[in-house]
């Protein structure tokens, strides 16, 4: 015991030090992550708790004397019982379905060009992601403008092609063209971002799997459909999950330019939302909403990625 | 199976020339390994005999074909990639059966092909996995699988070793040239490590700066380089090379040192003495020197020491003891002696 009494002490001497550096790495990094998760929990992980909270409570936007009441599911149920939801609903699905194909078969079919050996191909990079780094609220008036009934650019370009044989169209007026035109924009606006992303996925793609693929005899569009398809599977799934989400969450286009209109055709969940909370200033019902629009928006999400999985993504 | 002719190919980028004027035949059924340090060009000749380059300049014929406007995929050859290019989504079997497929083969040619080809592989158990399902080496076989079912004319290896551990590079290299004694398909592999194409080829072409400095065969390069670069490229470790000039019947050293000439007599201009460091022997009389590092392999012994100013290697195959600033005396073989112009080139 006496002659491993040293031993033992010299052991210790070691580890103090190498625990106390480990202790002191530890403070560091809890110190240097602390302000993130501070900002993140206050701004991001309690409101979205405090809204399944208040989805539940008779909250009003403005307090007033009477206490707020814990309602259960009630304004679930007021929800549900209410067509305007339903139909926003219906809307924003619509709109997710057009919106969709639309905007990222754009980013898709840019991408792929822009792939290309071409001259000047960064410059061209850059103008076609110049509309997703523009505000929207800026697009929105340029289209706004753009869609003008009976006298905007794009009627009058309509009018000149068929000569006269197609009258103007109300595109934010009318109600079979409303949602249209709304779809339209957004794709035009946001497929910049899908379109960067569809481009790190091909530049992701090894040049050798092309150079073998032209060995083994295959033409552009085997090649395209043998190895640039596949190797894009994965982002694929993240455009797909990404603009899903984003499309269900429309609001600024048919905030600024119909405000759901006309007859509710651009009526959205979250626009649905907005006005509940802030112009009925029903705060616990609105919170109802949003839970819902999450609840909706995960489920979506969950079942693409495990549909997608099934094709080995 | 086919000969090969390259004769006078050029390449270059925009007026970026990396390719000179090259030619070779490669005849039927061999195997040449074209080798050279990285950005000599060995590559892009290469890609260029696959047709996945275009020709500046020059001809290339394959089994008497001229091949420079037609398609990789009309060439009737095969090639094995550096990163193996295994398509990710496909299983072993569809990945060797992927060209066949394109050429509209039947289901049952396909099968029978890949079979075949899996069985001269040891690739049976794996046909139906996905290449990342596979070690490194086993994506190897499946590369040279795919190339070999589809029996073409030529194949064509870009650096296929080289993402593979020391060990299974030696394995896979008997593999490859077991292979090749199988099936005798003419072969072009490009190698940047001069043991590979020392050990698999029939012939080598050593290539710098997009001009080919020698072809011959490995010993025939190794015992007669053609100049100084060949000298130094081909063999492990490097040739010694001493600057110098021929007087009073011995070859004097920049550093003062005499060292003796070589029995042949040839080589009166010589300015540059070279000699292999197991050339070099420990011996009673000769030239003094100091050990500076002993390197032991196991096999043999890597011996650095000082000749004046100069450091020299040397290789012994015999255990001795030596230890660093030891003095000793070493003298090279009279009949392995190599001696070059001013300007590098082979004199004797």
């Amino acid at each position: 015991m006496t002659l491993q009494q040293p031993a033992l002490t010299a052991t210790a001497a070691l580890v103090r030090p190498a625990r106390r550096r480990d202790r002191a790495r530890l403070f560091q990094e809890i110190g240097m992550l602390a302000p993130a998760v501070m900002l993140l929990t206050i701004f991001l992980v309690v409101p979205f708790l405090l809204s399944f909270w208040t989805a539940m409570t008779n909250q009003p936007l403005v307090p007033r004397p009477t206490p707020v009441r814990f309602i259960g599911l009630t304004n679930f149920l007021r929800i549900f019982k209410d067509d305007l939801f339903w139909t926003s609903l219906w809307n924003v699905s619509r709109f997710t379905f057009w919106v969709i194909p639309v905007q990222c078969g754009l980013a898709f079919a840019t991408a792929l060009l822009l792939n290309q050996k071409l001259p000047l191909r960064n410059v061209f990079r850059g103008m076609f992601f110049l509309p997703a780094i523009t505000s929207i609220v800026v697009v929105c008036v340029i289209w706004g403008t753009l869609f003008q009934y009976p006298t905007g650019p794009i009627n009058q370009v309509i009018g000149f092609l068929s000569g006269g044989r197609i009258q103007p169209i109300d595109w934010l007026g009318d109600p079979n063209w409303a949602m249209f035109s709304i779809v339209l924009l957004s794709a035009w606006q946001a497929y910049g971002f899908q379109m960067i992303v569809y481009l790190a996925g091909l530049q992701g793609i090894p040049d050798e799997l092309y150079d073998a693929a032209r060995i083994d005899g295959a033409n552009a569009f085997q090649r395209f459909w043998h190895v640039t398809m596949p190797g894009l599977r994965p982002t694929h799934v993240f455009v797909l999950v990404i603009t899903t989400i984003q499309a269900f969450k429309l609001y600024t286009q048919v905030a600024i330019l119909t405000q759901g209109g006309p007859k509710s055709s651009t009526e959205t969940v979250v626009h649905y939302m907005v006005r509940t909370g802030f112009e009925e200033q029903k705060l616990g019902l609105a919170s109802a909403v949003s839970v819902i629009l999450f609840l909706i928006v995960l489920v979506i999400a969950l079942l693409q990625r495990q549909l997608l999985r099934r094709f080995d993504v | 199976m086919s000969s090969v002719t390259i004769e006078q190919v050029r390449k270059q980028y925009g007026a970026v020339p990396v390719i000179y004027g090259v030619s070779m035949d490669i005849e039927d059924g061999e195997f040449v390994t074209l080798v050279g340090p990285s950005g000599c060009g060995k590559s892009t000749l290469l890609r260029m005999l696959a047709g996945l380059e275009d020709i500046s300049g020059g001809e290339i014929r394959i089994g008497g074909r001229v091949v420079n406007d037609v398609a990789p995929k009309e060439r009737d050859i095969a090639m094995v990639f550096q990163s193996y290019a295994l398509y990710p989504h496909m299983t072993v079997a569809q990945n060797m059966g992927f060209a066949l497929k394109l050429k509209g083969q039947d289901k049952a040619t396909i099968d029978r092909r890949v079979r075949e080809a899996a069985d001269i592989l040891a690739l049976e158990p794996l046909l139906d996995r996905l290449p990342k399902q596979l070690s490194g080496g086993q994506r190897q076989r499946v590369a040279m699988g795919r190339a070999i079912v589809r029996h073409p004319r030529v194949f064509l290896f870009d650096e296929p070793l080289s993402n593979l551990d020391a060990k299974l590079r030696v394995t896979m290299r008997a593999e490859i040239k077991e292979l090749h004694q199988r099936l005798k398909t003419t072969t072009v592999y490009v190698t940047h490590d001069q043991i590979e194409a020392m050990t698999m080829a029939d012939r080598i072409v050593v290539m710098r700066g997009g001009k080919v400095e020698q072809i011959g065969a490995p010993l025939e390069l190794y015992d007669r380089p053609a100049n100084t670069f060949v000298a130094t490229f081909i063999g492990s470790p490097a040739m010694n090379l001493f600057e110098g000039r021929i007087a009073d019947g011995s070859f004097v050293t920049n550093g003062g040192v005499a060292l003796p000439l070589p029995s042949d007599g040839k080589g009166d201009a010589a300015s540059i003495y070279g000699v292999r460091p197991e050339h070099l022997t420990i011996a009673e009389t000769g030239v003094p020197a100091n050990v500076v590092v002993v390197e032991p392999t196991g096999s043999e012994t890597h011996v650095l020491v000082q000749i004046g100013s100069a450091e020299t290697t040397l290789v012994l195959r015999e255990r001795l003891h030596l230890d660093p600033g030891q003095p000793i005396t070493i003298a090279p073989d009279p009949a392995k002696i190599h001696l070059f112009s001013s300007e590098g080139v082979r004199l004797n």
